[in-house]
């Protein structure tokens, strides 16, 4: 896994310009993890909920755990917080063994997907009760608490039981309170899963900020892709309790190494086809899906005749309803099936000659009340050579 | 489909709350009947209160009553909210199913077989019968209507807050004592004004159960009403019925207004932007 | 994303928040967990602390012991000497009945156990027509509480929402209060010159009073009164949670609101109905105040017998052994009401 990421990394620097300096402890060798997973696997009875992952996790980082409800996440971070333990392997939290830690003596903090507020105290009193359990003197509780009600803004509601709050407020409350003890490592269950969606996207960039303010590594559990990728500096990609990928959101998105990830990161259209022949850094893969040729991206050398798909993003197509002179190569002949208008895309839904559904996005740049394109519409979809990605699985 | 009542509902209604309340309401007129006669009404009057404030034995009655009643209560709300912590939240551990069992069974157990096998035991054991035996009879039926009760409220609520105080770096113990107690607290009172209303009701586990010289008021009722209506036990009836109806009235207008303010409140949180 | 090229949170973060944490973590030592760690330092406690985990009471196995031991001791233990004293024979003796197990000469241990007394509760038909009139009468009482209590439940459920719960504490409060009280309340109404017959006989329905008292007819009136609560309650509870739109369609599909109650509302309230009987069905079976105090002397409810074998005829294995078939036939109802429970927990969950 960590090697897809190297991978990506490697290609993705080959077109950055190299004077720039980039936050990528996980690349340099000399780092030390903040948090090492190791060979951990969680058994529930038969049920295999986290099945032999390892995963570093670097100071400072804001890593996410994305995937479909069941897949393990949550297992996992309540493995960092300590309510479950291990059923096999470690985990080290600055290099020190977690095993016999029980959750009240972890310097790691949770924030609750239900919030988890205590009913029968108010704002100041939920955030006040973690330091209290360390007995922090007196007058400094009440500054830390003033700091982080500060921090997140409930300064006219410090006073109000949880019941007495909206939703945004009450997230508000749970992040301060997991907080104020200024953990090693903060660990957060679907933070966001309860607002709804503009509330979502401003709080967003509002852990973001927070994040960066203390410095504290943040692990969040998602099943948003798009969350994950608004915040995140890495995201592990969990499928049946296995880590599918782990990578930065732009290489997950431009590099994925499954059709799974592919799939479940955006959207994207598959294509099956064989290697033809490797020319140069390339392959020709012949997909009678696409009806044609495919010159791929820069991708690792495969056996000619091995089973390939190749996945290209919607908004990388190009749509025309004039034939390109080359039709043999990276081009895709077909018929309009469908449109949908949203605005600022306009996504077409292309029947191509092989029967095959793909998709299209064109951005709508001009005002254009009459579609040049419309309905059974023969068009022609090209598009570059590196927007083609080869999948092997 | 109309809400909303149809003569037809009403009248079930009224027939069903009148089959309730008429028996009771005409015990409690009767208690104030100058008569000794319970079916002619001859004036009001407070005398049969008088009677019965004098009547020592069946004053005596009523306090071993209340004694028993305090004290099974609150042992069987004690071990009774452990037994509701330990079926709620420990999971499984070795003879759990025996422990259910052992909870659910008294609440279906006719009366007569629980008495009946305690005292055989207490006999067993040569343990002298009296307030004590009556006590820890009463507290074993009673906690599991309290492991019962507080089971339910505890399965209702998240237990993500338990984990929360602990990884705010509560040790479980305190846990309980902190977060746990004073949330389930209402269910724990609600368990204990069960239980002591169940124990100063019992007739049938006290009869077998208590000793000379402690006799509850219950035994003393039924003994009496064997030898035919008597004002006086109206009047002692009265004054149960008034004091049980009372408290049970309060608290849950009590906790039905708490619980409406609470939603009020709850509206407005989240129409506030 | 949200690492911009030159995060300021690169690198470890500043020693502040280090030294506060650690300092709190010292803190803790303070506790509950403290107090045990210098405990510890004391050998009697400590020898105390590690046999405790030898035989695995921690924390949590002391929580489990406390009541779990309390049940052994008052719950079981007493009904495996039931069991017991069911397989012994009476004795004029304190206590009266022989023992299952004697010490005899040499060390060894005899057991007699006897059968008679189930064999006698076969033998003379007081005991089986005891247990058949109790199903029965708890049978009929069933019925009849089903038939007052659903109108009931059905029109509180219908009620105005702001109602319901003044309506449903009308119906607890009974529960609450004296269950000796509220049959003894029965006595002055139903005995021949009491009030029912007096305000009969006032409206000229009948000339001579009616004998209700001391019949099954009074205990069936008792039992009803007593557990109507247990009724009203699932069925409201089922009945207040059904989807009205259920109705609304039946009656948009061409259903009159009388039909559309009979195949719409009714069985939709099945669990409810169930629910309902088993919970009067179950206690009734075993009721004795109520078959005392309002039944006649041909009233014959195993309660009853059992309390009279006991109280009367001193003979406590007998009385046990009614016990244990009491239970027996006890166990089926009880066993068919927790499946019943737990399945439809499971399709609620």
């Amino acid at each position: 896994m960590s090697d897809a990421g190297a991978a990506g990394g490697a290609a993705r620097s080959a077109t950055a310009p190299a004077a720039r300096q980039r936050w990528e402890p996980w690349n340099d060798p000399s780092q030390r993890p903040h948090v090492e997973i190791v060979d951990v696997t969680k058994r529930f009875g038969d049920f295999v909920a986290v099945n032999n992952i390892s995963l570093d996790i670097f100071q400072g980082e804001f890593f996410s755990l994305l995937g479909p409800s069941g897949c393990g996440k949550t297992t996992l971070l309540r493995m960092l917080a300590g309510f479950e333990l291990p059923s096999e392997g470690q985990i080290l939290l600055e290099g020190e063994d977690m095993s016999g830690v029980p959750p009240y003596e972890r310097p790691v903090n949770m924030m609750f997907q239900s919030y988890a507020l205590f009913p029968h105290m108010n704002v100041e009193k939920n955030i006040a009760f973690g330091l209290k359990q360390d007995r922090v003197p007196k007058p400094e509780i009440e500054r830390r608490v003033a700091e982080v009600i500060e921090m997140v803004q409930l300064g006219p509601f410090a006073r109000r039981k949880p019941h007495q709050l909206s939703g945004g407020q009450r997230q508000r409350v749970a992040l301060a309170r997991s907080l104020v003890k200024k953990p090693k490592m903060l660990l957060l269950d679907e933070p966001l899963g309860a607002l709804d969606k503009n509330l979502r996207t401003q709080t967003q960039f509002e852990l973001m900020n927070i994040q960066e303010e203390t410095g504290i590594t943040f692990v969040i559990v998602t099943h948003d892709q798009e969350e994950a990728m608004t915040v995140s500096s890495r995201i592990a990609v969990m499928d049946h309790g296995k880590i599918v990928q782990v990578s930065t959101p732009a290489e997950l998105y431009e590099y994925p190494d499954s059709r799974y990830v592919a799939d479940f990161i955006g959207e994207v259209n598959i294509l099956e086809g064989h290697v033809e022949a490797r020319e140069g850094d390339h392959h020709l893969v012949q997909s009678s899906e696409a009806g044609c040729t495919v010159r791929t991206g820069p991708s690792g050398e495969e056996p000619a005749g091995r089973q390939v798909w190749i996945a290209i993003r919607p908004e990388k197509l190009q749509i025309s309803l004039e034939a390109p002179d080359d039709q043999s190569t990276n081009c895709m002949a077909g018929e309009v099936w469908d449109i949908g208008y949203l605005g600022n895309l306009s996504i077409y839904h292309v029947k191509l000659d092989s029967g095959k559904m793909v998709t299209a996005t064109q951005a709508n740049m001009a005002r254009l009340i009459e579609r040049p394109i419309t309905w059974e519409d023969r068009v022609y979809l090209t598009w570059a050579p590196d927007a083609a990605v080869v999948l092997l699985s | 489909m109309k809400q909303g009542l149809t003569w037809f509902n009403l009248g079930s209604l009224a027939i069903g709350f009148l089959f309730l309340y008429l028996p009771i309401a005409l015990l409690v007129i009767y208690s104030f009947n100058e008569s000794r006669l319970v079916t002619v009404w001859a004036g009001f009057s407070t005398k049969w209160y008088g009677e019965m404030l004098r009547n020592e034995s069946l004053m005596n009655a009523a306090w071993v009553t209340l004694k028993v009643a305090f004290f099974a209560s609150t042992i069987a709300t004690v071990l009774g909210t452990l037994s509701g912590l330990i079926m709620a939240r420990f999971g499984a551990f070795r003879g759990r199913t025996l422990f259910s069992g052992m909870i659910y069974a008294p609440l279906v157990m006719p009366e007569v077989i629980t008495g009946l096998s305690l005292l055989l035991m207490f006999v067993a054991i040569s343990l002298d019968r009296g307030m004590v035996t009556v006590t820890i009879a009463h507290t074993t039926f009673a906690m599991c209507y309290v492991a019962v009760v507080v089971q339910s409220r505890l399965v209702s609520f998240d237990r993500s807050i338990e984990e929360a105080a602990m990884d705010l770096g509560c040790p479980p113990g305190q846990t309980f004592l902190k977060i746990t107690l004073p949330v389930i607290a209402p269910a724990v009172v609600a368990g204990w004004l069960l239980s002591f209303t169940l124990s100063l009701d019992d007739l049938v586990i006290a009869s077998f159960t208590t000793g000379p010289g402690a006799t509850t008021l219950p035994m003393k009722i039924y003994s009496q009403v064997r030898l035919g209506v008597t004002p006086e036990i109206n009047a002692v009836c009265t004054i149960l019925v008034g004091l049980v109806a009372t408290g049970v009235l309060a608290a849950s207008i009590v906790t039905r207004r708490q619980e409406l303010r609470r939603e009020q409140e709850e509206r407005e949180a989240l129409a506030a932007p | 994303m949200s690492k911009p090229e030159d995060s300021p949170s690169q690198g470890t973060p500043s020693q502040g928040p280090k030294v506060a944490y650690m300092s709190g973590r010292d803190a803790t030592a303070g506790g509950l967990a403290g107090v045990h760690q210098r405990l510890l330092l004391i050998p009697p406690y400590r020898l105390l602390a590690a046999l405790l985990r030898r035989i695995g009471l921690t924390g949590h196995g002391l929580v489990i012991a406390v009541p779990y031991l309390w049940l052994l001791a008052f719950f079981l233990a007493p009904f495996l000497i039931v069991l017991k004293i069911s397989f012994a024979e009476v004795i004029i003796a304190q206590p009266p009945y022989t023992p299952l197990f004697e010490f005899v000469e040499d060390g060894f241990i005899s057991i007699k156990a006897s059968l008679e007394n189930y064999l006698f509760l076969l033998e003379d038909s007081l005991y089986w027509k005891s247990y058949l009139s109790s199903l029965r009468i708890a049978l009929i009482s069933t019925a009849l509480a089903l038939l007052l209590g659903y109108p009931i439940a059905y029109a509180m459920a219908r009620a105005p929402k702001r109602w319901r719960f003044a309506l449903l504490m009308m119906v607890i409060l009974p529960f609450w209060t004296s269950f000796l009280i509220r049959v003894y309340a029965w006595i002055g109404i139903l005995k021949k010159e009491g009030l029912l017959n007096l305000a009969l006989i006032e409206l000229g329905l009948i000339s001579e009073p009616l004998t209700i008292l001391n019949t099954d007819i009074a205990v069936f009136i008792g039992i009803v009164y007593s557990y109507l609560p247990f009724m009203v309650l699932p069925l409201y509870a089922n009945l207040e949670k059904m989807d009205l739109s259920l109705l609304e369609a039946a009656a948009d599909l061409g259903c009159r609101p009388a039909k559309a109650f009979w195949v719409i509302t009714v069985p939709q309230s099945i669990p409810g109905i169930i629910a309902g009987c088993f919970l009067v069905f179950i206690p009734a079976v075993g009721e004795f105040v109520i078959p005392d105090l309002l039944g006649g002397s041909e009233t014959l409810m195993i309660g009853k017998t059992l309390w009279s074998e006991f109280f009367n005829n001193r003979d406590w294995p007998l009385s046990s052994a009614v016990a244990v078939v009491l239970l027996l036939v006890l166990v089926i109802p009880i066993v068919l009401f927790q499946r019943m429970q737990e399945r439809s927990a499971q399709a609620g969950g």
